[in-house]
C-alpha cells in the first residue's frame, strides 16, 4: 500500500500535524499495522520535496511532529491519479483497494469509479487466462483455473463492498 | 463532396455498430429501470452486462430486443430505428435476426429437445424435416444431441440449458440476447455453456450481448458495460 498517498488523501480534508496524521491513518487504515512516526517524517519529507505538500505552520515546542502540512495543487492532482489507476491484481490488493475506497469516500470522490475500474482490470486478466485455458491442455485449464478463481475471490469482495459503499460513507463520515 | 454514407440517419452511431442504444429511459410507474443508458455492440462481439441486481441490466437487453419499449430514447438496429417500428415489424425482427437464451424456463415442456430447438424454425415457415435435421446439428454442437428425444423435464439443468442455446442459434441470428444464461448450473456446466455458445457465435459473426454478475462467465466476452441506477459505463472507453 502507498503509505504517500494514504497520507496525501488525508490532507485533502485540510491542513494537518505530524502527529494528527499518523492518528487519523492508524484509526482508519493501520489496525493492524499502525504506523511509526519515522515512516511519516521520512515520508512527509519526501513529499514536501517533491512539491506535493508545504509547511502551513509549526507549532511551538519544536520536534518534526509539531509541523503542521497542507496539500499542494500538485498533491491532489497525485491522489487523483493514484485512485484512477487499477492496481494490478495480487495477494492483499484489498487493503490497498480499500484504502482507495475510503480516501475516495473522505474526498466526496466517486468511489464506485474505482471499484469499476478494478473490476475491469481484473476482468482484463481473467480474459487472457480464459483464452489460454480455451487453448490448453488440461493442465493449462487447471492452472489457469486456479488463478481465475483467485481473482474471481477479488471480484466477490470488490462487488459485496461495492453494494455496501453507503454504510461505509456513513461509518467513514463519524 | 458528396457523401456516400448518408444512409443513417443516426451519424452518432459508429460505423460497423450492429446494435446501438442511446439515452434509454424506461419507468416502471414511480421506479426508474433506465435513466440514460447506452450500449454498441459490432458484428462478432461478446459484451457482457454486468452491474447490481435491480440495477437495469434485464431491461436494458429487453429494450435492445426490442421486448420493452423505453419511455425515450433510440436504438438502431442495422440503421434501423427500433422505436420507431411497430409491434409486429419488432417481432419478425425477433424472430428472424435475434437469438434468445435465458435463465429458466425457455423451453416448450410438451415438445422434445429437438422439437424445441426447431421451433424458432418452424414459427418461420421451415419445412419439419429441415427445420430438425437444422436442429439436430446444433444439438450435436452443443453435445446434447444423445437427448434429442426427451423433453424438457427429463433432462438435466445443464443439458436443457445447452438445448436452449441450440435454439438460440438455430435460426443463425445476428445477436444472441443471454440473460443470465449460466446461472443455474454449477461452474462447469456454466462454463462449457459459456465456452459453446461464445465458439458458436465467433464462428457465426454473431454478437452476443451478455447479462452475468459472474465474473468467470463475464471473462468470455470482449469488454464489459457496467449498469447503475439505470445508467451505463462503458468500461473500455474510460481505461
Ligand atoms: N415489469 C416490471 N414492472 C415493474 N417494475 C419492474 C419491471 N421490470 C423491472 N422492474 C424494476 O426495474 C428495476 C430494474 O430491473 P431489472 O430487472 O432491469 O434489474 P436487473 O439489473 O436485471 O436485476 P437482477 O440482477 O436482479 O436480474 C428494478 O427496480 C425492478 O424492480
Ligand atoms: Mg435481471
Amino acid at each position: 500500500m502507498s503509505i504517500g498517498h494514504t497520507l496525501l488523501g488525508l490532507l485533502e480534508s485540510g491542513p494537518r500535524h505530524g502527529y494528527d496524521l499518523k492518528r487519523a491513518f492508524d484509526e482508519k487504515f493501520g489496525h493492524d499495522r499502525p504506523l511509526h512516526y519515522g515512516q511519516v517524517y521520512s515520508t512527509m519529507s519526501r513529499l514536501l520535496k517533491n512539491g506535493l505538500v508545504e509547511v502551513d505552520g509549526i507549532e511551538a515546542g519544536g520536534g518534526p511532529e509539531r509541523k503542521r502540512y497542507a496539500i499542494t495543487e500538485a498533491g491532489i492532482t497525485d491522489v487523483e491519479r493514484w485512485l484512477a489507476t487499477p492496481e494490478k491484481p495480487e495477494p492483499y490488493l484489498q487493503s490497498t483497494l480499500y484504502t482507495k475506497v475510503v480516501l475516495a469516500l473522505l474526498t466526496s470522490r466517486d468511489a464506485a469509479d474505482i471499484l469499476d475500474t478494478q473490476r475491469s482490470e481484473h476482468l482484463r486478466g481473467m480474459r487472457i487466462l480464459t483464452d489460454r485455458k480455451r487453448k490448453g491442455d488440461l493442465a493449462d485449464q487447471l492452472i489457469c483455473d486456479h488463478a481465475l478463481f483467485h481473482l474471481e475471490a477479488d471480484l466477490r469482495w470488490l462487488e459485496l463492498t461495492a453494494a455496501r459503499l453507503d454504510k461505509l460513507r456513513e461509518a467513514v463520515a463519524r | 463532396m458528396t457523401s456516400v454514407t448518408s444512409v443513417s440517419a443516426t451519424p452518432s452511431v459508429p460505423a460497423g455498430t450492429l446494435l446501438a442504444a442511446r439515452d434509454l429511459r424506461k419507468a416502471y410507474g414511480p421506479t426508474t429501470a433506465l435513466d440514460g443508458a447506452a450500449f454498441s455492440i459490432h458484428p462478432g462481439e461478446v459484451v457482457a452486462v454486468m452491474g447490481p441486481s435491480g440495477s437495469g441490466k434485464s431491461t436494458l437487453l429487453h429494450c435492445l430486443a426490442g421486448i420493452v419499449t423505453p419511455d425515450s430514447g433510440s436504438i438502431t438496429y442495422n440503421g434501423r430505428e427500433l422505436t420507431a417500428m411497430n409491434d409486429a415489424g419488432r417481432s419478425a425482427l425477433r424472430r428472424s435476426e435475434f437469438g434468445f437464451v435465458f435463465q429458466f424456463g425457455q423451453l416448450v415442456p410438451e415438445l422434445t429437445c429437438v422439437e424445441n430447438v426447431a421451433l424458432p424454425l418452424r414459427l418461420n415457415g421451415t419445412p419439419r424435416k429441415e427445420a430438425e435435421r437444422a436442429a439436430l446439428t446444433w444439438l450435436e454442437r452443443l453435445e446434447v444431441d444423445d437427448v434429442r428425444k426427451k423433453r424438457p423435464g427429463e433432462v438435466s439443468g445443464g443439458q436443457g440449458q445447452r438445448v436452449a442455446v441450440a435454439r438460440s442459434l438455430v435460426t443463425g441470428p445476428r445477436v444472441v440476447f443471454a440473460d443470465e444464461p449460466t446461472g443455474a448450473l454449477d461452474s462447469l456446466n456454466g462454463e462449457r455453456v459459456m465456452e459453446l455458445l461464445t465458439d458458436a457465435a465467433r464462428s457465426t459473426n454473431a454478437a452476443v450481448v451478455l447479462v452475468t454478475h459472474e465474473a468467470r462467465v463475464a471473462a468470455y466476452s470482449d469488454r464489459e458495460i457496467v449498469v447503475r441506477d439505470g445508467k451505463s459505463r462503458d468500461m473500455e472507453r474510460v481505461v
